[in-house]
């Protein structure tokens, strides 16, 4: 039996953030005391610690931080990826996400390349955030 | 005084390890506790403490407590390790805070799992995998080797590191596992072999990865006072220490760099010694980098140089500085959460003396580090016979 890909358990604190990737839009945490940006979406500032963040828009840009290709799946939800990657994307704004790297050759991906934001619809309420490399670019 | 020798394991035992169908995990966890109260020469009534971690195949909501009553036991201290790694060195701090604290006497910190028997293959990865951020990470579908290879990837571009320094770790692992009858693997290996296995998590390959075993082991821990009339030469606790980063690795402030750096900073302080006065160490080795980053942070090597450590073979049997000297996770066994108790029992059978051809010469402090989560969460302990105290 093939299981399905995992979708995110949904939470209150989370359900904006769900809700604008489904409009295609990863957005982030700005404190408004201190500037700091953050992902992902809680209800304290992890630098300064106020409750008063604003979500903004992320630009889709980043850097790939470290990656890997999983060439034996977690589950049987991915054996038809497999090579797949899984990478931790540096995004302009500073926060670091967790991506996979989909529609990019795997030998072109190193520490350090551009990469730059799409989605992945996995259920009518979820779009999940995904990068590929930023062509010409690498 | 503080904790500094207060407190000393008198008791240690190893259930068999590998593949142990006829067991389940609650009784490997069992005879885990009755094998290291006979070894510390005492008797079910004498303990009034009672440790152990969860299983993974045989949960219980309240697992120390399902122990305590299938042994028949009351214990006045009981508590159950959530996870594995660090956390099992946690509660080993924590009962030996207990017992300086006078709330109880005795206490036994028993671990086991059948990760490899009590579960399918899938359900295993699956399980473990769940050590990943339920919203933000496991959607990508990584599975532990893979959260691991991040770390990886980024130690071989920051220190132009070579997949052949990994493979020094797994190796070394190997050679003392040779001299470890008790051990799971016991062909020896060359960094060949580790670079032919196959690609699991580029770049880790499948020997750069720990194992999936049943077993367990446990513990005695008592008062220093209360120690030295016992069958075996009393091992105390010198210095323990805990660090924390992140949970997930998504967060991570460096992917090159742990909380090992201050877990190993305030055991050393609380043993009053320093890198240099370890006789052997046991370092947590879920897969070769991990090793590598944890040396240098602990203070063993300087940052980008565990691997030629390694390739040198100063880590090995007879080296500079003894690494996992009962085979580690990679040779040893792995049972998921119970996994850092055998660097636990190995270090007291080592400080005990009279191990054979894997006895470290003159040892009389050994470091036991081990971490959860992904490179997450650290404790150190630092171990030490009579003369060290």
């Amino acid at each position: 039996m093939t299981l399905a890909k995992p979708l995110p358990p949904v939470d209150a604190q989370s359900r904006p953030y769900w809700e604008a990737c489904n409009q295609g839009r990863l957005t982030l945490q700005r404190c408004d005391g201190c500037g700091h940006v953050q992902h992902y979406r809680r209800i304290v500032c992890t630098h300064c610690g106020t409750d008063k963040l604003t979500d903004v828009d992320a630009s889709g840009a980043g850097t790939v931080r470290s990656f890997t290709v999983i060439r034996r799946a977690v589950s049987s939800a991915f054996d038809a990826n497999v090579p797949y990657v899984v990478a931790l994307i540096e995004l302009a704004e500073g926060p670091t996400v967790m991506s996979n790297l989909i529609e990019s050759p795997l030998e072109a991906i190193h520490i350090g390349a551009p990469v730059q934001l799409m989605f992945e619809r996995r259920s009518e309420d979820i779009n999940v955030p995904q990068f590929k490399l930023r062509e010409g670019k690498s | 005084m503080g904790l500094r020798g207060s407190t000393a394991i008198i008791g240690a035992y190893d259930t068999k390890v590998g593949k142990i169908p006829d067991r389940s995990a609650t009784a490997l966890c069992v005879e885990a506790a009755l094998g290291a109260i006979a070894d510390a020469g005492l008797k079910l009534s004498d303990v009034d403490g009672l440790v152990t971690c969860n299983s993974m195949a045989q949960p219980y909501m309240y697992h120390a407590e399902a122990v305590a009553e299938y042994l028949g036991i009351r214990p006045r201290y009981c508590a159950t390790a959530a996870a594995g790694g660090g956390a099992t060195f946690t509660v080993l701090y924590q009962a030996a805070l207990a017992i300086d604290a006078g709330i109880c006497d005795t206490v036994v910190i028993a671990m086991a799992d059948s990760l490899r028997s009590g579960l399918s293959r899938e359900a295993a990865m699956i399980m473990q995998s769940s050590t990943g951020h339920a919203q933000y990470e496991t959607p990508y579908g990584a599975t532990v080797p893979g959260y691991y290879a991040l770390i990886a990837q980024a130690y071989l571009h920051a220190y132009g590191a070579k997949p052949e320094h990994f493979a020094s770790v797994a190796v070394s692992g190997r050679q003392h596992a040779c001299l470890n009858p008790t051990a799971e693997m016991q062909k020896p290996i060359n960094i060949e072999d580790v670079l032919a296995s196959r690609l699991i998590a580029d770049p880790l390959r499948l020997l750069d990865c720990s194992l999936v075993s049943d077993g367990g082991a446990a513990v005695v821990l008592t008062r220093a006072d209360r120690a030295s009339h016992q069958p075996h030469k009393p091992v105390y606790l010198l210095g323990a220490g805990e660090g924390r980063g992140h949970e997930h690795i998504s967060q991570v402030a460096s992917l090159i760099h742990s909380s090992a750096a201050q877990s190993g900073e305030r055991a050393y302080a609380m043993a009053r010694l320093k890198p240099a006065d370890i006789d052997f160490a046991q370092v947590y080795d879920c897969f070769t980098p991990v090793v590598l980053i944890e040396m240098e942070d602990l203070g063993f090597c300087g940052n980008g140089e565990a691997g030629d450590f390694f390739l040198r073979g100063d880590g090995g049997p007879g080296g500079r500085l003894p690494i996992n000297t009962h085979g580690g996770l990679l040779s040893h066994s792995h049972p998921g959460n119970p996994g850092s108790m055998f660097a636990l029992t190995e270090s007291v059978q080592q400080l005990r003396g009279g191990q054979g051809a894997r006895q470290v010469k003159d040892a009389n402090v050994g470091l036991v580090h081990a971490q959860g989560g992904i490179l997450s969460s650290h404790c150190t302990v630092i171990l030490g016979t009579e003369v060290a105290l």
